[in-house]
């Protein structure tokens, strides 16, 4: 009787142990990955002074917002208002992640519960195109938005980035689980099939889609490679290659306390739109797996 | 009878696939303009000479064979990218899924861990440069020069962006820190779904500790999910570009820190020789999908 509650008092022991070590690696880990963050964070606030103080700090001793209002009111770095920045990332991730958000749900659902001929092979393509690199198509895309006049314009940003396998994969996966029950009653009860669509299918696939625009929003917000491509004029300009010519040529000294402002403001949104949207995605993520 | 019941069925699956091409079509519509006719016109375009002025002419194979036998940037920029590849995909990989698993066996303080732990997947590459250039910044000001010598690790500080040898470090460590969160999420709901009562009928049955638990339990279980982080973590860890070109600049110094997308930038949309660069992009295209393709072996799941 001793001897079987020892037992598992001798095993406590050991766990904790093992325990111990393990949150200590995590939180090595962890300030690997949260140190850089930080350091974003507070050199966002610091006056120039302290920007370049020797020895250098990482935390911010007197947080000032001069940084801010010097980013967003001068215009000495060049003749757009950095508003106008904001504006076309802002503008351009927000539309381009509704339309993926139609575009991918309807044909999700058309696959998943209408399971037209072919839909098998299509699935196959798109699962494949999973593989494929932005990079890889991005010359014949170049050909192909300037052949329809769309260099320098919002929609070079967003038309390419509508229909993107990853999203219409995620949102496949969970529209499968969809009970095909509800949608018959809908039909029965006389709902045409696009009402029965944005009326039944929408909400349940919500986890799915508020997934998707998680997702979508982050790809298109950090995206630079398209703007660098299809922009050459300033005011078109999105965060990250507006943030690059901030940073680099002449008068950066002076400029280093807008650039950390620029920074956090290039950063924190796609943090904030996952901190709210981080149960939903959860919820989504599990159906996301390939069986192969 | 009968065939009247048929007719009518097959009446009404032609009407079903109308309805669902019907909601396929604009996806469809965008998804063979922008993604399959493009990786179609990149194999044409890869065996001609196209300035973009001049009508592409057909040359073959003579740019594939300038690749590999006359470029030496371009040998540069491959074993670059296989390096940065090889050093970034896994770690990001194994340490996302120790993180999940770890993370799924904590009672407390799991979405703190997993934010902090997330975050930088978040982050674009451009802006968290501009953080990168000040802890890697080539005086006694940087971040790790001024802990290192404070230490008595280093006398002098290192020019850690300018010296090609430390430059190429610079840019794994970056990456690793981008790719941490690569498949965190897909691992994390994937554990979460584990039925726990597979867990206890395991214990039952005399399995002793939690790394048993973890080979025969969670990762068989897990495959969709494991196949699923590793195609991202292919497709992302060989397409390093935008922090190492600004980190680095470009050309970086002594091509350290030149992958192939810088390659394909270089050509594609500064020199406008459209032809080579889709050859260089055939190559990215084949590797990842190569690649791909041993993932899905590896973790083919069983039962079908």
């Amino acid at each position: 009787m001793m001897a079987a509650i020892k037992k598992p008092r001798i095993r406590l022991k050991k766990i904790k142990f093992g325990h111990t070590c393990l949150v200590i690696g995590m939180l090595a880990l962890v300030c690997f990955t949260a140190l850089p963050m930080v350091a974003m964070i507070c050199r966002a606030f610091m006056p120039l002074d302290e920007l370049y103080l020797y020895p250098p700090r990482i935390i911010v001793q007197k947080p000032t917002l001069s940084n801010f209002s010097d980013l967003l009111t001068s215009l000495s770095a060049s003749e757009v208002p950095f508003t106008r920045y904001i504006f076309n990332s802002i503008f351009t991730t927000v539309v381009t992640v509704f339309l993926s958000i139609f575009v991918c749900c309807a044909g999700a659902y058309g696959l998943a519960k209408f399971k037209p001929k072919g839909s098998s092979t299509i699935f196959a393509v798109i699962t494949a195109a999973l593989m494929f690199s932005s990079y890889v198509t991005q010359i014949p895309n170049y050909l192909i938005v300037t052949e329809l006049g769309l260099v320098n314009s919002y929609w070079a940003l967003i038309l390419p980035k509508i229909a993107v396998a990853y999203n219409f994969f995620l949102v496949k996966q969970f529209a499968e689980q969809l009970p095909d029950a509800v949608l018959e009653a809908a039909r029965i009860d006389g709902a045409n099939e696009l009402y029965t669509f944005w009326k039944i299918a929408m909400p349940l696939l919500k986890p799915a889609w508020s997934t998707l625009a998680v997702f979508s929003f982050v790809n298109n917000w950090n995206d630079y490679f398209s703007a660098l491509v299809y922009i050459n004029k300033d005011a078109m300009k999105t965060l990250p290659l507006a943030l690059q010519t901030l940073a680099g040529g002449a008068g950066v000294v002076a400029r280093s306390g807008s650039v950390g402002a620029a920074t956090l403001l290039t950063t924190l949104p796609t943090i904030i739109v996952f901190c709210i949207m981080r149960g939903r995605v959860m919820q989504t993520m599990t159906y996301s797996g390939i069986k192969s | 009878m009968n065939a009247k019941v048929k007719r009518q069925k097959s009446k009404m699956d032609t009407r079903k696939s109308i309805t669902g091409y019907l909601f396929l079509a604009p996806f469809l519509i965008l998804f063979i303009t922008f993604t399959m006719i493009p990786i179609a016109v990149a194999m044409g375009l890869s065996l001609t000479n196209y300035n973009l002025v001049q009508t592409p002419e057909f040359v073959g194979l003579t740019n594939y064979r300038n690749l590999i036998l006359e470029d030496d940037v371009f040998l540069k920029s491959l074993s670059n990218t296989i390096i940065f590849a090889i050093l970034t995909g896994p770690t990001g990989y194994l340490a996302s899924f120790m993180m999940a698993w770890l993370i799924t066996l904590m009672n407390k303080g799991r979405g703190a861990f997993a934010l902090a732990f997330y975050a930088p997947s978040l982050t674009s590459g451009i802006a968290m440069s501009t953080i990168w250039l000040i802890i890697f910044s080539g005086d006694r000001n940087g971040y790790l020069n001024n802990f290192l010598m404070n230490l008595g690790v280093i006398v002098e500080p290192i020019l850690w962006t300018k010296d090609a040898d430390f430059l190429k470090w610079v840019i794994v460590i970056i990456s690793v820190w981008m790719s941490m969160g690569t498949g965190f999420l897909v691992f994390l709901a994937g554990l979460q779904n584990i039925d726990p009562s597979l867990y206890e009928a395991a214990k039952v049955d005399g399995m002793k500790s939690r790394l048993q638990e973890l080979r025969y339990i969670t990762l068989p279980l897990m495959k969709p999910q494991l196949l699923f982080g590793a195609v991202n973590a292919v497709v992302g860890a060989f397409g390093i570009f935008d922090v190492a070109t600004s980190v680095a600049g470009m050309p970086s110094p002594n091509y350290a820190a030149h992958t192939i997308v810088a390659h394909l930038y270089d050509y594609a949309f500064i020199r406008m020789n459209m032809g080579y660069a889709s050859a260089v992009a055939m190559i990215l295209f084949l590797m990842t999908f190569v690649i791909g393709r041993i993932c899905f072996y590896v973790f083919r799941s069983e039962e079908e």
